[in-house]
């Protein structure tokens, strides 16, 4: 069996999403080789090559690929499925945007964010918002999926794979970039970092958030949000935890000001350890924290920050 | 310009979903069920485009079990003119609803096809990516803006760093992300009026698609509980704790 799994990356650096979904990819088993499509990408294919495990690293190159925008990475895929029994992407926006049409481009079915690998055709996967887990097996010939990255652990940096050169595709393509708006942050990355500090709703204003991203600096911590807090305008929406925002499973997540929704609890409730700050002492998100604090977030923020 | 909307009978989001004791699914007896959210805001999104005047008319489909006739209803009390509704209490993949969809795109000829990012249900976020393959047609996923003019459909994405905005050439397929607009409840009056409004009630078959299961279900089962932990006294507690007992800080 030979699968292939489609980097995460920006050009100049690639994501450790990566080396999680060549974990899930070893676990099918068979060779396992690494996709870079990207422009003047050439630092990440020398990253991806030294992923432990990983055969060969094949390097799509140019402007189309810019962006990996969906038209381009499906024009690029799927010629290449024809020396490969699966292809594997993390489920990041980047993964869910083009995966589904190189599924539907093959005929098959996309197995979306799994967490688990059972067999080489069977996987777990959570649905309603992770209330109940899945296990499919999939009849099809080509295996296309998406891995949660929370759910495997990283494969090592010790690897020394061959990079191959292949041409990426000529366009034109019916869509277009035209810009971006990416929030700037020196805290480590929401969903790779070991401890995340979260706020909702309670937190009544943006400006109030500075009282966690002080506490998230002392901690080294990544800052994120519920919904309720992004709809308000506290913060981008890119801090959004949840079922329809980013999955986090952290060693620690402190909830401050959050009530525990469903959605909520389905980007977070595989955290090692949660701590919720919260005034109602029956807010649900009680029911799931391993330390809870019944306090008015405005006293307890400046005492925590004080205490570490 | 005419726009399709498919929207998805699910169970309601404020409804925590329970494993069936035998594994073989979700139990969705008397429960309640709504129309997606996701669903909700693409229909929103294209009565607001009718109201802008850029949009003339508003199909709305959905694939699934009599009782979908109650979410298409909905929609045409939001706005939407009319319904189709493709029958059947077969288990659907999002690939032969994406086949389905494409069917009806191939009759209704729209220059647009707005759905939900993702249904609450299975959380797939597939069906139109997949659809816009199948059509050959230019994607807009995850939209928190959107703007059309030109033929072309200016589309602001809610990505993993931040937001991307893109121009894609019509006709096109869209999903919405939660951001893009907050939908409206309908009133009354238009309640009433939707009662009059046609829906179409078809099969698979009319579509000459066949539902063929990709994905085999093997069980379903509760995701490991978590245990109740305990609540401290003090700042002061929690931070001993965290240190010394967890020792995650
Ligand atoms: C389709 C769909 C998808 C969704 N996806 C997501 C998602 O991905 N992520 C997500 O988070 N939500 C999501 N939601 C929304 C979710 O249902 C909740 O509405 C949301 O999580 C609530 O956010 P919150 O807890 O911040 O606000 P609230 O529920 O309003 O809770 C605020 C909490 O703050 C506490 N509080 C207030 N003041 C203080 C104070 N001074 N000190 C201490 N505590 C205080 C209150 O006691 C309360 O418990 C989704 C909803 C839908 C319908
Ligand atoms: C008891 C039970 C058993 C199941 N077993 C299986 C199984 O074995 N294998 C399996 O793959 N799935 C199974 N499912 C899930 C079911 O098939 C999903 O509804 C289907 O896979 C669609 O996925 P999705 O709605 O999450 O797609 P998404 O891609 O998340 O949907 C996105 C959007 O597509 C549109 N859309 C999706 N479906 C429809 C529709 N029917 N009509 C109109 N528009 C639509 C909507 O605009 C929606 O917002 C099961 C579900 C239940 C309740």
């Amino acid at each position: 069996m030979a699968i292939l799994v489609v980097a995460e990356h920006d050009n100049a650096h690639l994501s450790d999403a990566t080396n999680k979904a060549v974990t899930a990819a070893l676990k099918m088993g068979g060779d396992v080789d690494v996709l870079v499509a990207g422009e003047n990408a050439g630092d990440v294919a020398a990253e991806a090559a030294k992923i432990e495990g990983v055969r060969a690293v094949l390097h799509a190159d140019g402007p189309t690929l810019a962006k990996q925008l969906a038209e381009a990475m499906q024009a690029l895929i799927v010629p290449l499925m024809g020396d490969y029994d699966a292809v594997l992407a993390p489920a990041t926006t980047s993964g869910k945007n083009f995966l589904p049409r190189v599924a539907a481009a093959l005929d098959v079915m996309q197995i979306s964010e799994i967490v688990s690998v059972e067999a080489p055709d069977t996987f777990v996967r959570p649905i309603y918002a992770g209330n109940a887990m899945q296990t499919v097996k999939s009849t099809d010939k080509i295996k296309v999926i998406t891995v949660r990255p929370t759910a495997f652990d990283a494969a090592g940096n010790g690897g020394s794979a061959s990079v191959k050169s292949i041409d990426a595709p000529a366009g034109p393509f019916k869509s277009a970039f035209v810009s971006e708006e990416l929030t700037q942050s020196d805290r480590p990355e929401l969903t790779a970092a070991k401890i995340v500090i979260s706020g909702g709703r309670g937190m009544g204003s943006g400006e109030n958030f500075a009282m966690i991203e002080r506490i998230a600096d002392k901690l080294g911590a990544a800052v994120g949000a519920s919904r309720a807090a992004v709809d308000a305008g506290f913060v981008p929406n890119d801090y959004q935890v949840g079922q329809t925002g980013k999955v986090v499973a952290p060693e620690l997540y402190i909830a401050v000001g959050i009530s525990g929704a469903i959605q909520h609890l389905a980007g977070m409730k595989d955290s090692k350890v949660i701590v919720a700050i919260n005034k109602d002492e029956d807010a649900p998100i009680f029911q799931v924290a391993d330390y809870g604090l019944v306090a008015d977030l405005f006293k307890a923020l400046p005492e925590l920050e004080e205490a570490l | 310009m005419k726009v399709l909307v498919p929207v998805k009978r699910v169970i309601d989001y404020n409804v925590k979903a329970r494993v069936k004791p035998d594994g073989s699914g979700v139990d969705l007896a008397n429960v309640k069920m709504s129309m997606n959210p996701f669903g909700e805001i693409a229909v929103e999104e294209a009565v607001r485009l009718k109201e802008k005047g850029v949009v003339s008319e508003i199909v709305v489909v959905s694939i699934g079990p009599t009782q979908a006739q109650e979410t298409i209803r909905t929609a045409l009390a939001m706005g939407a003119d009319r319904g189709i509704l493709i029958q059947t209490d077969e288990t659907v993949e999002p690939l032969s609803v994406a086949k389905l969809l494409k069917a009806v795109v191939e009759e209704e000829k729209p220059d647009l096809a707005i759905l939900g990012k993702q249904a609450i249900d299975d959380d797939a976020n597939q069906t139109g990516q997949m659809l816009a393959a199948l059509l050959d047609w230019p994607q807009g996923t995850f939209a928190s803006e959107l703007e059309i003019a030109d033929g072309k459909a200016k589309v602001t994405r809610e990505i993993d760093g931040g937001l991307q905005t893109l121009a894609v050439e019509l006709p096109a397929v869209i999903t919405t992300d939660l951001r893009l607009n907050e939908p409206r409840y309908a009133s009354l009056p238009n309640i009433m009026k939707a009662k009059r409004k046609p829906i179409d009630m078809k099969t698979p078959d009319d579509y000459g698609v066949a539902l063929e299961t990709r994905l085999e279900q093997i069980k379903v089962e509760e995701p490991p509980k978590r245990q109740a932990g305990v609540i401290v006294e003090s700042v002061a507690e929690l931070v001993d704790k965290l240190k010394n007992e967890a020792g995650v800080i």
